[in-house]
């Protein structure tokens, strides 16, 4: 296992609770019902807490001046390392916690076994990172039951979202040859028993919601590797423009 | 305030930081949340190590500021805050005086134990803060701010925050 390794996986790590994050947040003051919007708003304020323990991380390793800060606004596109689904747009409500459910189910089932990583930085982060994420999994699988067997309207848009959104979840588990490493080292998990994980929770969820995955499908994948679709382009134009347009401007 | 001749005992350290109020909810302390972790004395350089409750809680760069405008204005020049995220922070670091404070402020205080890997969400207010009746209905797991949950009590009527259990 190289440093080199630890950071691209923090990297991974990092930008997946940015990008995340920064869609979620655009919900702040538009979520549907107050309740909902204070916890969209919270699960933002989360997963961009968590980003800086994660980009913060990887900024150590880079061994360069750079910061969490420097790598949330100042890489291109094609230097974002994560996956596909966390960039899709936000859509309606439906669509937002369909994305929501998949990626916390994948979450969790990666920072349960991150805890027990052979690296200290990484088991603190991910023992961190755990508690918050166990309330978003909780709330998105509740929402997701509710309006999967909810009316037929709702019904109807959960299994849209579904459908739209399945085809990236198969890259979550696709490991290459940063993740087989850490594996062998005990830094990360294997990531074949994160998808037996993820499937218990998203199988027993969805036959609660009364939803079904579609049965064949071309899983997208490149994320990982910095070859996005066209949504993340967009994200940080918006993101990233103040310090674009004003480098190293501060409080 | 003038530079003080000698280095302050560290129960004097623990006292000044007693008054440093949390900036969200500032009936408890930082000291009363868990928040400090450890004083002491490297050299003459005092080392304050500080934990983070929620990992995104916009309060935790405040609490950074308040504690080093406190111990500077109690004449301590030489100060460094040192972060420690491990073992994380958990509701069970709350002290009982933070326990009865948040209760008389309205939050319902968490429950007395750690929720522990497993369990990862657990615990219910044992109670409204306001009138003490047992029947509450809990409205949102999330609140005013990342630390609390929504409740209602069904006898009085009133909502009120839950300090929740992590």
């Amino acid at each position: 296992m190289s440093k080199a390794a630890l950071k691209e996986f923090s990297l991974r790590m990092g930008d997946n609770c940015l990008i995340l994050g920064q869609r979620v947040s655009a919900w702040c003051g538009h979520g549907p019902a107050l309740e909902e919007d204070i916890a969209l708003a919270n699960v933002s304020l989360d997963l961009i807490g968590q980003t800086r323990m994660w980009l913060g991380y990887a900024a150590e390793l880079s061994g360069k001046k750079a910061t969490a800060d420097t790598l949330a606004f100042l890489r291109d596109s094609g230097e974002f390392r994560n996956a596909l689904l966390v960039e899709q747009p936000n859509g309606d409500i439906g669509q937002t916690l369909m994305r929501q459910f998949l990626f916390d189910a994948w979450h969790q089932a990666m920072l349960e076994r991150l805890v027990q990583s052979s690296e200290p930085r990484v088991a603190e982060i991910a023992q961190k990172a755990l508690k918050e994420v166990a309330y978003h999994l909780e709330r998105a699988a509740d929402l997701v039951v509710r309006l999967g067997d909810g009316t037929a309207e709702s019904r109807r848009r959960m299994q849209d979202a579904l459908d739209l959104l399945w085809p990236y979840t198969g890259e979550l588990f696709e490991a290459d040859k940063v993740e087989l490493s850490l594996a062998k080292a005990g830094v990360a998990p294997n990531l074949d028993e994160v998808r037996d994980a993820w499937n218990r929770t998203v199988d027993r969820v969805l036959a609660d919601a009364t939803l079904s995955p579609p049965e064949t499908v071309w899983m997208q994948t490149g994320g990982k590797s910095g070859r996005h679709t066209e949504h993340l382009g967009y994200l940080l134009a918006e993101m990233q423009v103040l310090q674009r347009a004003h480098p190293g401007a501060a409080w | 305030m003038a530079a003080l001749a000698s280095r302050p005992s560290l129960d004097d350290v623990w006292s000044w930081l007693a008054d440093v109020p949390d900036p969200e909810i500032p009936v408890v302390s930082v000291v009363d949340l868990g928040i400090v972790r450890d004083a002491g004395w490297d050299g003459d350089e005092l080392v304050v190590t500080v934990t983070p409750t929620y990992s995104g809680c916009p309060a935790t760069a405040v609490i950074a500021l308040d504690i080093e405008t406190a111990l500077r204005e109690r004449g301590i020049e030489k100060l460094r805050l040192e972060t420690k995220l491990a073992p994380a922070w958990t509701t069970a670091a709350i002290t009982k005086r933070g326990r009865d404070k948040l209760k008389a402020y309205g939050i319902a205080p968490p429950d007395e134990g750690a929720s522990c890997a497993g369990a990862l969400i657990s615990g219910a207010p044992a109670g409204c803060p306001r009138c003490g009746s047992d029947d509450v209905e809990r409205v949102s797991q999330f609140g005013s701010t990342p630390c609390k949950a929504s409740y209602r009590c069904r006898t009085c009527l009133e909502p009120f925050d839950y300090f929740k259990s992590i």
